[in-house]
């Protein structure tokens, strides 16, 4: 059956300057073979690939997703605002009209940024995706917004800083969290008071084969997207997943991908991890491209792929059939669960301790929500990181009710600086960044 | 001295230069049927009466090859393609006589499957039985590794077969366009073959042994002989030829913007600091895309021979030729009418061109001069329009380092360059730009000229991957081993060396080499935490040029 052409963008932006040490997996030559791959097989000269130069996000951009400690400028270099950028750069091409999905193939990934950011962690300095998805609703007034992270790692830092937001659905599935790195996103980790079950995770256990991926796919990714009803659906695009990936111990392959990508057709790709770079990136770029474009990638393959050594055991689709009807059956109940968790508190508060691997940092954290029926929620966060930096937050969701703002100009009004290195006021429905 | 001789599509042109001084300049109709007698013919009219021992070198502009595809008489061709995963193959255009075949080379120039030799004699019967010759040999990857194009080659060899190696033909990355290109190497090859046989035995006869050189897509030359394992590389040879003779007619050293406005389109090339642009991956021709190197031009649908028309109160301009002007016994108005009407030009029959204006103008509520002059005023307009977009284009080109974002070298134009026909357009479009515009001498014989002081070009692509130890150069088909401390200097250092000889092999003059490192990359490869070697990429090129004055005695 003949597919549907689409017009897709891509944004390339390699870094091939850029490494976080001289070792590090997150290098130079992490594109390289995927850049010789799509020039190799012609992609750019499709009527319906267009390539696009990334712009370069702005600190303002970066302080509607993020409290950066201690500002933003000092938290990023240019590699992670024009990582940022491309992402922005994707999406306004979409959003304009003027390609019908994108690909941000940029490089350093961010979907281990949390809403508090004291430094690195997991590769990651600040979230591309949020700070995309800030500009998106800042700019063109967007509400209901789907990310899909199919990264292998849990998507923690894209689901914190969505926590609390019911508009902004995270569905993140991963390579189950008691046997990776983050070590989180459990079932139960449903969303905040205000937001349950705009958060999904969907652990997977090691060595998933394709089938596996594709059953979620199917029976919770596609059906809930169906109901939440967002407006736009962007791929948290993590490339780890892969049978070769050296950091990871799943089984999904270039043509899962690919499929995968066909069928919840996002409407931007951000690339995310992934560090496969000769045996499994140069495939799965080219696959997810071809599908974004609605072109063939039937013989889109790796050279040493072979379908039954990859097979998945039935012991792990028992458990994944078992772990998938939990979920929908929350996903069933969600709206009912709320009483359940608030009963009769007003706020609500959560305690974290968040390790920042990358730069070895330690971060105690208390998160205190306002338990709202009319919106997100006001969002107080106390956060105090090893290295001596202390800091108080008051965010303000977007669709703000009177109430919350209130509580919440009036709580920044009376938090003491005497306590705090700096106390932040994030207003994100008037786009409001205040530091004193 | 230096004769060249550019075969346009009306005219043939003969140019005498020394010391980069046009001596004798001479124009003969071009007979499209037979390309060769317009050439000759040309030859013969301008060295009439000099002393052939005066003349240094010749050097050709033809159309044999373009129209040779154009015109679709070329040889079948046989296309042996090597395709491994990736793009469906139905995807592909290779002919109708192409035959896919296992090996596979990757990204890195490592062979992960082996040709079979089985499916090789299957195919050399198919074309023992077909009697096909020129074959195209293509395998994906394979400027990073040509060992299996090779080997397939050798095995189907023999005295009867002629092979295109996509290789030696381009060291750029892009199956596709490498498949085509190879292909048309093919398809033009008996036919370039014979052409070549009889330019030598022309200047043999009249001339004895001068070097005759052959000008190539990107502007620069090439020895005849050795043209001949590259027929492709000619193509285009004629945007080639008029922005080289602009170089040799205006000086161009600054950015700028080149126009060469013809009757049926307006063709746009740009300079930056005097160079001239080459096309980021390679020519298009007869709508397929291809690896050859060429200058850049994009031509818009417009010229003195475009129709105007009148729709829903607006002009129209293009982008069909519907020439020639009604002053000049056409049936339609055309820009060049417009300029007739304004005694901008001084060609056919004014009161015709009057009247073929006077019905639009009526349209227009206008008188006929005002309604010329707003014809040409739209003209300028839409051919400004598309500079500014062309530039944009160029300018917007994506990069792949931070370093080079931030620095977001551009292209800004100081001046406009304007030849051909309607020319007196030039101050309407120069003032649209908001830059200053020139219009060279000579510019009537100005491809010739470009042919004549063309240097000679070449372009090396150099892969060396110290873990595996071993260096490639595909437009040479070399791979050799090299040590583990293999350094980005050595690579280039080697590539200067190779690319000295090569340009020596080719015609250029050892004391007019420019050698310009066009890339170079080193990544570090890391395995599992550890460096376990570098990969680096390297291209340099004796970029298109004008030959020194000394040179063209």
């Amino acid at each position: 059956m003949p597919k549907k052409e689409k017009t897709t963008g891509l944004i390339f932006f390699p870094a091939f300057d850029w490494a976080i040490s001289e070792t590090h997996p997150e290098r130079e030559e992490r594109l390289l073979y995927t850049q010789d791959q799509v020039l190799e097989e012609g992609l750019l000269d499709f009527d319906n690939i267009k390539e696009f130069k990334p712009g370069i996000a702005t600190y303002a951009d970066i302080n509607r997703a993020h409290i950066c400690v201690p500002d933003a400028q000092r938290l990023t270099t240019p590699s992670h605002l024009i990582s940022a950028g491309g992402a922005i750069t994707a999406a306004q091409k979409v959003l304009t009209g003027e390609v019908d999905n994108a690909f941000a193939l940029v490089r350093p990934p961010g979907h281990h940024s949390m809403l508090v950011a004291h430094g690195a962690r997991g590769f990651c300095n600040i979230n591309i995706e949020a700070v995309m998805v800030e500009y998106i609703r800042h700019t063109f007034g967007i509400k209901r917004i789907a990310i899909v992270d199919t990264d292998c790692h849990h998507g923690d830092g894209t689901q914190d800083i969505y926590w609390n937001d019911p508009d902004v659905l995270c569905i993140s599935l991963h390579q189950d969290g008691r046997t990776l790195y983050p070590g989180t996103g459990f079932v139960e980790d449903f969303g905040g008071p205000n937001a349950l079950g705009a958060t999904i995770n969907i652990p997977l256990p090691p060595h998933t084969s394709d089938e596996g991926f594709l059953y979620v796919l199917d029976r919770v990714i596609l059906p809930i997207l169906d109901e939440f009803k967002p407006e736009i659906i962007i791929n948290s695009a993590g490339q780890d997943n892969h049978y070769s990936d050296p950091i990871t111990d799943m089984r999904f392959s270039a043509q899962g991908y690919a499929l995968l990508n066909e069928k919840l057709a996002p409407d931007i790709a951000v690339l995310e991890g992934g560090y496969s770079i000769e045996k499994a990136l140069p495939y799965i770029n080219v696959g997810i491209i071809l599908a974004m474009a609605g072109l063939d990638y039937s013989n889109v393959r790796e050279p040493d792929y072979n379908a039954e050594q990859l097979r998945q055991s039935a012991d792990i689709t028992g458990i994944i059939e078992k772990e998938v009807q939990n979920i929908m059956n929350m996903w069933k109940r969600r709206s009912k669960l709320k009483a359940q968790i608030t009963g009769a508190a007003h706020y609500i508060r959560r305690d974290k301790n968040i390790y920042y691997d990358t730069d070895n940092i330690m971060e105690k954290q208390k998160e205190t929500v306002r338990v709202c029926s009319d919106c997100g929620g006001l969002v107080m966060i106390d956060s105090a990181a090893d290295n001596g930096k202390k800091i108080f937050a008051v965010i303000l969701p977007n669709q703000c009710c009177p109430q919350c703002r209130k509580d919440g100009e009036d709580f920044f009004g009376r938090v003491s600086n005497a306590l705090y290195d700096h106390v932040y006021f994030q207003d994100r429905e008037k786009d409001i960044f205040i530091v004193k | 001295m230096i004769l060249g001789i550019d075969v346009g599509g009306t005219h043939t042109d003969a140019v005498l230069v020394e010391n980069s001084i046009l001596k004798k300049k001479v124009k003969v109709p071009t007979d499209n049927a037979n390309i060769l007698s317009s050439l000759l013919a040309a030859a013969q009219k301008i060295i009439a009466d000099e002393n052939m021992r005066n003349i240094k070198r010749i050097v050709l502009s033809t159309t044999v090859s373009t129209n040779a595809i154009i015109q679709n008489k070329i040889d079948r061709v046989a296309m042996v393609l090597l395709g491994g995963p990736g793009l469906n193959p139905a995807t592909l255009n290779p002919g109708k006589d192409a035959f896919f075949m296992s090996g596979y080379i990757n990204h890195r120039g490592v062979e992960i499957q082996t040709v079979n030799k089985d499916e090789i004699e299957q195919i050399n019967q198919n074309l023992q039985r077909e009697n096909i010759r020129q074959i195209g040999v293509v395998g994906k990857f394979s400027s990073r590794n040509p060992q299996q194009e090779l080997r397939v080659a050798h095995i189907l060899g023999n005295d009867q077969r002629q092979f295109s190696l996509g290789h030696r033909l381009s060291g750029r990355l892009n199956f596709p366009r490498r498949i085509a290109t190879s292909y048309l190497n093919a398809a033009i090859n008996s036919i370039y073959e014979n052409f070549v046989y009889e330019v030598k035995k022309f200047v043999g006869k009249v001339a004895g042994d001068i070097p005759v050189y052959i000008l190539k897509a990107d502007g620069g030359t090439i020895l005849i002989d050795q043209s001949l394992s590259c027929p492709v590389q000619t193509i285009h040879s004629g945007p080639a030829a008029s922005i080289m003779g602009l170089l040799a007619t205006a000086q161009i050293r600054e950015d700028a913007v080149a126009l060469d406005i013809g009757g049926t389109t307006t063709d746009i090339s740009v300079f930056a600091a005097g160079d001239p642009l080459l096309e980021p991956n390679g020519i298009t021709i007869n709508g397929q895309k291809t690896l050859i190197r060429g200058l850049y031009t994009k031509s818009i649908g417009i010229g003195g021979d475009s129709s105007v028309r009148i729709e829903n109160g607006n002009i129209c301009i293009g982008p069909e030729r519907m020439g020639p002007a009604v002053a000049l016994g056409g049936e339609i108005p055309t820009p060049t009418d417009a300029m007739i009407v304004l005694d901008i030009s001084a060609l056919g029959s004014k009161q015709k061109a009057m009247d073929a204006i006077a019905p639009l103008a009526q349209k227009m509520n206008l008188d006929v001069v005002s309604a010329a002059r707003s014809i040409l005023d739209k003209m300028a307009a839409i051919i400004a329009d598309s500079v500014k977009l062309v530039m944009e284009e160029i300018n917007s080109k994506p990069v792949y380092t931070i370093h080079e974002l931030l620095e977001g070298k551009t292209i800004n134009p100081k001046k406009l360059y304007v030849v051909g026909g309607p020319s007196a357009l030039a101050p309407d479009i120069a003032g649209l730009l908001g830059y200053p515009y020139k219009i060279p001498e000579h510019s009537e014989v100005a491809n010739a000229l470009g042919a004549a002081l063309a240097r000679t070009t070449t372009e090396i692509t150099l892969l060396a991957d110290t873990e595996k130890r071993e260096l490639i150069i595909s437009e040479e088909g070399t791979v050799m081993k090299i040590p583990g401390n293999f350094t980005l200097e050595d690579a280039i250092s080697v590539g200067k060396t190779v690319l000295k000889e090569r340009a020596a092999k080719h015609g250029a003059d050892q004391n007019d080499m420019v050698m310009e490192v066009t890339e170079a990359q080193e990544f570090n490869m890391i395995r599992d935490f550890c460096k376990t070697g570098k990969n680096i990429r390297v291209k340099i090129q004796i970029k298109p040029g004008l030959i020194s004055a000394i040179d063209s005695r």
